[in-house]
């Protein structure tokens, strides 16, 4: 058989990089990019747990450890959760999961992804011109008089929002549009499903956050005046108008984190999902009520009571999407035959972080509860447990999951299994003991705090080590891995999704011809596999 | 056991009426939370040891379960999940709604200090003094931006918003110093924005049920005189060049741009500071702005003395000033 040139290999030199259209090469560069990302947003955490050791000063002084934990929020948040998965995971594999061979608009997608390029350009040149000491949230009328680079960040952060945008119509327009022949709805993979309900999301309310930054910025520049009571203003608006983007914006990086799970149990159990329906249906039940839960974000910003008991029912209903979705996954996995490895292990520490964030995502949502834990530690753990834990292992899954496909080589199995221990413990060291900070009171975003506070908060540096090294330890044997990892062929894993039918790593144009696939890609209770799977065909030949 | 909880949990003491059965609560709820995660790794790791395998030798059709049985395990976990919401709320409501005959005192936030105003006319900053066993409605707003009162021994937490009155209420138990601390981050400062609320037995603060507010009310009618506010302002029911004093309190107010507005706390503040922003139909615009001419007490007793004069309709009242001492009583009527 003919074998095309992998797509690493299919154009040479830096410009076919810089100018490459093919959904592959573009999800590379937006991994590049997320991963510096998370790379600075890692090292600013540190420096914050850091300065958090000793009540007092430690290495900082206030001013500069505001802007750290703005900086931190603001890198985590837009640079690199949320297009953490779906500009780099999905970019790569929604066309081939749903046998096409690109995107329905390369070109825009290379446009997407240097629009996130400037978008974060301009946001550290901000940082390092000045930086802001706002918050990730940006709260009026604080943003409008701080005397930070508001304005500047402001703008790129409506950059990023630009490239989340076009990145979302892409990807439902070829959902829609580019499914194989005979591929319907309910046969393509989970993990289309989480990226097409993220994809909604990214459309729908990303505006949103555009607008309410941009009338930051005009108040700021300008003076305006529109969220300052001064002049006439309401600074609860831009909390109801930041919330409506913000709140949904946590679906948009836990959602395909989801879907990368929904694969990853599904292939190293070897059993088709427990209910197809139920995961694909509790993606788009999530986008849809996430919209209506803003305002638990703002139970004590002196809401009417009857709005309080609103949108704290509404946030019950976001809760049981997501359990039925850890029921299926758990009990996906009964009966099959398992094989034990990365990145189930991180399939394990996310089930724990998610259910118990998910779980304090319903305390907070009880109202009396949340008067006592709003703006403490205790939020500060809910949301990095849920939100950043979910997609912090999703991601570190995806790419223990996908590397072999992408790469075409194998990792050290038992490296990856100590630092997913690692990650994973970390996370949970690092965290645990915030729980308990907001418990006994201590709010977030304080530079200094009351004595008694200080053995939590040094367990929780101690766990931020533990973390840290395991990131790095993760970087050290998946770069020694690209150069001198073992080949593993078309399909390591043997699991029957259908960019597993595809060479490890795909060609340019991902298939020879256009897929007609007679199995369906959890179909693990079909005797005959390899009809349209390549792996078989290249061990037959 | 609840004494267990708490300390396991890292709770601060219950200083507050509300504090205990809010605790009950978090027991129940983070205990079911650390139950269903730990359930849920424990189901998988069972599951991850008792079905290990090679690669998949064997065919297999998945599990399935019966759709009673999800449909159970769905709506058994929704019908917690409003349980908590229900008592929560609740409990929301409580602390929403504070009682008849809760001591008014008012506060103010700004860039790095608690302010705080007490209806016998003194301030004290950082350090709020409160009765232990009544209870206390405070009435905040912030100078600058946005901050937020935030007691954890008691429990309570409101933001404190610019150009806006919120209320929080609460009830001390038993006298002590809890922490005050800003919740809501307000620039440089804000870990140090700390105070204290010190809880003194009733009889410290000598037993003036009744004339608390009649010594506000009554600081009010010298402010309202000092300041020129009666030269068009009359406190016996006659329209004069502005509207009249009496009867105006809880009165809605027609406006001249068309609708009308509630004449509470926050609108008759607004008036004070900013007296074009809603002015009252049938009566010129001439009233001066008394931003920055009038202390936080002098408002106070201003709004007070407004409140005081509440059940004066006009006309067919006797025209005599108030005698305050007999206003003062506070009466379960007053709109909330």
């Amino acid at each position: 058989m003919t074998a095309l040139p992998d797509f690493w290999r299919a154009d040479r030199g830096l410009r076919s990089w810089l100018l490459t259209t093919d959904h592959k090469r573009i999800g590379v560069l937006f991994f590049i990019g997320v991963s510096l990302s998370l790379l600075i947003g890692g090292v600013f955490a540190l420096l914050l747990r850091l300065e958090l050791l000793t009540p007092d000063r430690t290495l900082f002084s206030a001013a500069t450890y505001n802007k750290l934990f703005t900086h931190h929020g603001i890198v985590m948040v837009w640079l690199f959760m949320i297009p953490a998965i779906p500009a780099t995971f999905g970019n790569f594999f929604l066309p081939i999961m749903i046998g096409a061979k690109d995107v329905a608009f390369p070109k825009l997608n290379l446009a997407s992804f240097y629009v996130y390029a400037l978008g974060a350009i301009v946001t550290l040149v901000a940082m390092i011109a000045g930086g802001v000491d706002t918050g990730w949230t940006f709260y009026a009328p604080y943003s409008t008089v701080s005397l930070g680079r508001v304005g500047l960040v402001a703008t790129g952060v409506f950059i990023l929002g630009v490239s989340s945008i076009l990145s979302g119509i892409n990807f439902i327009v070829t959902t829609h549009t580019l499914r194989a022949r005979g591929l319907g709805w309910f046969d393509i993979p989970l993990f289309v499903w989480a990226i097409y309900a993220t994809s909604i999301i990214q459309v729908l309310a990303t505006p949103v956050l555009g607008l309410s930054l941009a009338l930051v910025g005009v108040d700021h520049v300008w003076g305006l005046g529109l969220f300052d009571p001064e002049l006439g203003g309401d600074p609860v608006l831009f909390q109801h108008l930041f919330w409506f983007y913000s709140h949904p914006a946590v679906y948009i990086m836990i959602l395909p984190a989801m879907g990368v799970i929904s694969e990853v149990v599904s292939t190293f159990s070897h059993n088709p999902p427990l209910s197809y329906r139920a995961i694909a249906y509790s993606s788009l039940g999530i986008a849809f009520v996430g919209f209506l839960t803003w305002g638990h974000h703002m139970f004590v910003a002196g809401m009417s009571t009857f709005d309080a008991g609103l949108f704290g029912i509404l946030s019950m209903f976001v809760a049981i999407f997501s359990a039925i979705k850890v029921f299926t996954w758990t009990a996906t996995l009964y009966g099959g035959r398992i094989v034990f490895n990365t990145p189930l292990l991180y399939f394990l520490g996310f089930a724990f972080l998610f259910v118990f964030g998910g779980m304090s995502g319903v305390a907070v949502a009880t109202s009396s509860l949340d008067v006592h834990w709003h703006d403490t530690y205790f939020i500060v753990a809910h949301f990095h447990f849920i939100m950043v834990g979910g997609t912090l292992t999703g991601f570190l899954a995806a790419i223990h999951y996908w590397f072999p496909k992408i790469t075409g080589r194998g990792y050290s199995e038992r490296w990856g299994l100590v630092s997913a221990m690692m990650v994973t413990l970390g996370f949970f060291f690092t965290f645990m003991p915030q729980f308990l900070l907001g418990n006994a009171g201590m709010p977030r975003r304080y530079y200094s705090y009351p004595d008694r506070f200080q053995w939590l908060n040094v367990l929780s540096t101690a766990g931020a080590s533990v973390l840290a090294l395991g990131m790095i330890l993760t970087v050290g044997y998946l770069a020694a891995a690209i150069f001198r990892g073992d080949r593993t062929g078309a399909n390591p894993w043997r699991s029957r999704c259908f960019e597993w039918r595809v060479p490890s790593p795909p060609p340019k144009h991902n298939f020879a011809e256009p897929p007609v696939w007679q199995i369906g890609c959890y179909a693990y209770d079909v005797e005959d596999h390899g009809s349209d799977d390549v792996g078989a065909k290249e061990a037959a030949s | 056991m609840n004494e267990l909880f708490r300390t396991l949990l890292g709770l601060p003491e219950q200083a507050s009426t509300v504090a205990t059965q809010i605790d009950y609560l978090h027991y129940v709820v983070i205990t079911t939370a650390l139950l269903g995660a730990t359930g849920v790794a424990a189901a998988i790791i069972f599951c991850l040891y008792r079905f290990r395998g090679d690669a998949a030798t064997e065919n297999h059709r998945g599990p399935s379960a019966p759709f009673w049985l999800e449909l159970m395990a769905v709506g058994g976990l929704l019908g917690m999940f409003l349980a908590f919401w229900l008592v929560g709320f609740r409990q929301y409501m409580t602390l929403q709604t504070p009682p008849a005959d809760a001591i008014d005192i008012y506060v103010i936030g700004k860039q790095w200090m608690w302010s705080f105003a007490y209806p016998d006319g003194t301030v004290s900053n950082v350090e709020l003094r409160v009765p232990a066993g009544r209870p206390v409605r405070l009435l905040m707003t912030s100078r600058d931006v946005i901050h937020s009162f935030y007691v954890p021994a008691f429990r309570v937490k409101q933001d404190v918003v610019p150009g806006r009155m919120t209320s929080l209420w609460f009830e001390a138990r038993r006298p002590g110093t809890y922490d005050i601390l800003c919740a809501e981050y307000c620039g440089l400062s804000h870990s140090r924005m700390r105070g204290r609320v010190v809880v003194v037995p009733p009889s410290q603060l000598g037993d003036r049920e009744g004339e608390q507010s009649g010594d506000l009310a009554a600081t009010g009618q010298r402010v309202a005189a000092e300041r020129g506010c009666l030269r068009c302002h009359t406190v016996d029911g006659t329209p004069h060049i502005g509207p009249t004093f009496a009867g105006l309190w809880g009165s809605r107010v027609p406006l001249i741009s068309g609708g009308s507005v509630v004449a509470d706390g926050a609108y008759l503040t607004e008036s004070m500071m900013d007296p074009l922003a809603k002015l009252h139909a049938g009566f010129p615009p001439v009233m001066p702005s008394y931003f920055g001419r009038l202390s936080a007490v002098e408002t106070a007793a201003l709004v007070e003395l407004i409140r005081s004069l509440r059940d004066r309709g006009g006309g067919d009242e006797p025209l005599a000033p108030a005698p305050t001492g007999s206003l003062a009583t506070p009466t379960t009527e007053v709109p909330r």
